[in-house]
């Protein structure tokens, strides 16, 4: 065959320079990376230019929310091949917003592991390994390839693997066992799904899927799904299979433990909430009972598991697993509202789990127990910690000035929405999750913050300094000013879901090869 | 071949499965070995298995002059191999290094993060 039959394959024009936006977070976060192993010894200058990396990161991604906001999804495509011979990466509205939400947490999490950390672990690699992980959720939430998606879960994972166990203590170790192979299996069993999709239609590109997934055997697309909810679920830690959660989130630092659990259960779920809603629609429809059957589990199951732990940070492990519920509560409501509530619950839960774990630790610093049995009466030392933990345990719950509320407002409204048996059951769950997660929480402030004729058995350590305070304090002012305001994450959200539904603008934005499939 | 390959991968996976169900961590590394490398057959039987030569384009032609093998299914394979190796090699010693400081390579015995008979939560308030 002459060339000139041929139809096009490559890119002619130049890449415009604002389209680089779109990898530019990923490079420099890999790139940065790269840089601070290269001086990891010297004291200080880590932090410094952590800061500096990822401020420019936040700064692209701003510009690459705008961008979408103005003129909708946008994609990249590597190497000037057009997909779905190149790789692409595409933004839509809430896969921006996701990974400025990420950056942003990072950001704060690193003000925090700075005030924390103690000056004798300086170059064990921390900052780079942080970096890193921003890198693979970033390139996570930016992807439009399933086959990429998988090389970024599996940079998260060697990251977080890292970040596991820095300082190696028997109990990191422990925890590091169980994280490291459930979370490997899962990303294996990731790869088998890989394997079979690719198998079934000759492409792994998320714009081809869509365009050639009719065509494939529907039975044998269902199995593939399903495979893939079950390794999503997996790093979720959606219910029959998230032991490995609370077996390991409290065994680094917290500031570690605060930076997985905020971004990397929502980078499981978000890949979850675009493969089953975007990608394989119809698969979704089939899986629809065994969704609602994991999301009533999970949420009503894991703040019971809040209730019945007395180790702190154990205890926030399941209220992280309780809110991963309620988004594949919004993932079995296709619905609008459904996967704008899902959408709008993870930008929730990754400001506000990680603002838990932050306080969490912040009161393990103070008294210098990390079981809430050997707390109490800290409100006569502490009432500044009081008030945080109270406010971010409720904004876990959902009570109304805060975030977490509207969230579940739109859940809750797509549940009534939907007027049959299912979305009556999600909503009796939602709202059961909330009054479980409410009881939980107040139980344990009571136990830490009360009991004013309690005595300690560990001497009064030391007590947490203004930096922990300053990024706490960022934090809570975010939750609070987006529950008070909200309509701005409103818009988005709206807009955002209408792409996750009616995936034409997503598609488009991939600008296709003109192949035969 | 290609049903052959597929029983094996099937093979593969079970063995796999098997012996991650242990509780030995030596045994549960070989379980995800060989289920990785289940997997990794898995994707390039999914390409389809051919005779065909290997896709280089001959000089002076656009495209090649025949059938090709399926290029994509060993790119995607060796992107999982070097993953998967690097994930093996880090569990392996974390594994040593867990044995070293727990003096355990069962998964009962390792109960430092998750403590055995944790008394019960506190009844007051």
């Amino acid at each position: 065959m002459a060339a000139e039959n041929l139809p096009t394959a490559m890119i002619e024009t130049v890449t415009r320079v604002a389209d680089w936006v779109i990898v530019l977070p990923m490079a420099l976060a890999l790139m940065g990376a790269a840089l601070l192993l290269i001086v990891r010894k010297s004291a200080g200058l880590g932090f410094v230019l952590a800061l500096l990396v990822v401020t420019g990161i936040i700064a692209c991604e701003t510009s690459l929310l705008m961008r979408v906001a103005e003129f909708g999804p946008q994609s990249m495509t590597m190497g000037k091949w057009l997909p779905p011979f190149g790789i692409s990466f595409t933004a839509d509205l809430f896969g921006a917003s996701f990974a400025l939400a990420a950056s942003v947490v990072t950001l704060i999490v690193l003000v925090y592991a700075e005030a924390d950390r103690p000056p004798e672990v300086a170059g064990d690699g921390f900052y780079a390994l942080v970096l890193l992980l921003l890198a693979g959720v970033t390139g996570s939430f930016l992807t439009g390839d399933l086959f990429n998606l998988y090389v970024w879960f599996e940079v998260m994972l060697i990251s977080s693997f890292g970040l596991m166990v820095i300082g190696g203590t028997p109990m990191q170790l422990d925890a590091a066992v169980k994280y490291g192979f459930l979370n490997f299996l899962a990303t294996t069993i990731f790869l088998l799904s890989l394997g079979l999709l690719y198998g079934l239609l000759g492409t792994l590109n998320m714009a081809d899927i869509l365009r050639v997934a009719p065509l494939a055997n529907p039975a044998a697309m269902v199995g593939v799904a399903a495979l893939m909810l079950l390794a999503f679920g997996m790093k979720a830690a959606a219910f029959p299979v998230n032991t490995w959660l609370p077996a390991s989130y409290h065994a680094p630092p917290a500031a570690i433990s605060a930076l997985m659990a905020g971004l990397l259960t929502k980078v499981g779920i978000y890949a979850l909430l675009r493969t089953l809603v975007v990608v394989l629609p119809a698969t979704r429809d089939v899986l629809e009972p065994v969704l609602v059957l994991v999301a009533v589990a999970t949420l009503v199951l894991a703040p019971l598991g809040a209730i019945a732990e007395t180790n702190l940070r154990r205890a926030m492990g399941f209220v992280v697993i309780g809110g991963i519920g309620a988004v594949l509560a919004g993932i079995a409501m296709p619905s609008l509202g459904g996967v704008g509530g899902a959408g709008m619950y993870i930008f929730h839960a990754m400001l506000t789990m990680t603002a838990l774990y932050l306080v969490a630790g912040m009161i393990e610093k103070q008294t210098g127990e990390t079981d809430s049995r050997r707390m109490g009466g800290l409100y006569g030392t502490s009432a500044p910690l009081s008030i945080l933990f109270l406010v971010f345990m409720f904004g876990a719950a959902g009570v109304p000035p805060l975030l977490g509320f509207w969230p579940k407002l739109l859940l809750i409204e797509a549940g009534l929405d939907q007027g049959d048996a299912v979305g009556g059951l999600l909503v009796v769950a939602l709202l059961v999750n909330a009054v479980l997660t409410i009881i939980a929480g107040s139980r344990l402030w009571a136990h830490i913050f009360w009991r004013a004729d309690f005595t300690p058995e560990a001497p009064p350590a030391a007590p947490p300094g203004g930096l922990h305070y300053l990024a706490i304090g960022v934090l809570a002012v975010l939750i609070v000013a987006a529950g008070l305001w909200p309509n701005p994450l409103f818009e988005v959200v709206r807009v955002g879901a209408g792409d996750m539904i009616d995936s034409a603008r997503y598609t488009d934005a991939f600008g296709l090869a003109e192949v035969t499939p | 071949m290609d049903y052959v390959i597929a029983a094996l991968v099937g093979c593969f996976v079970a063995l796999g499965i098997y012996m991650l169900l242990s509780r030995s961590l030596i045994r549960m590394l070989l379980g995800i070995i060989v289920l990785g490398n289940g997997v990794n057959l898995l994707i390039f039987t999914a390409g389809r298995l051919t005779r065909e030569i290997a896709p280089i384009v001959p000089r002076g032609l656009d495209t090649p002059a025949g059938a090709i093998a399926n290029p994509l299914p060993q790119a995607l394979i060796l992107t999982a191999i070097v993953i998967g190796f690097a994930m093996f090699c880090f569990l392996l010693v974390l594994a040593y290094r867990t044995y070293q400081a727990l003096d355990a390579d069962n998964t009962d015995t390792m109960r430092v993060a998750e403590p055995e008979h944790a008394p019960n939560p506190p009844l007051s308030y």
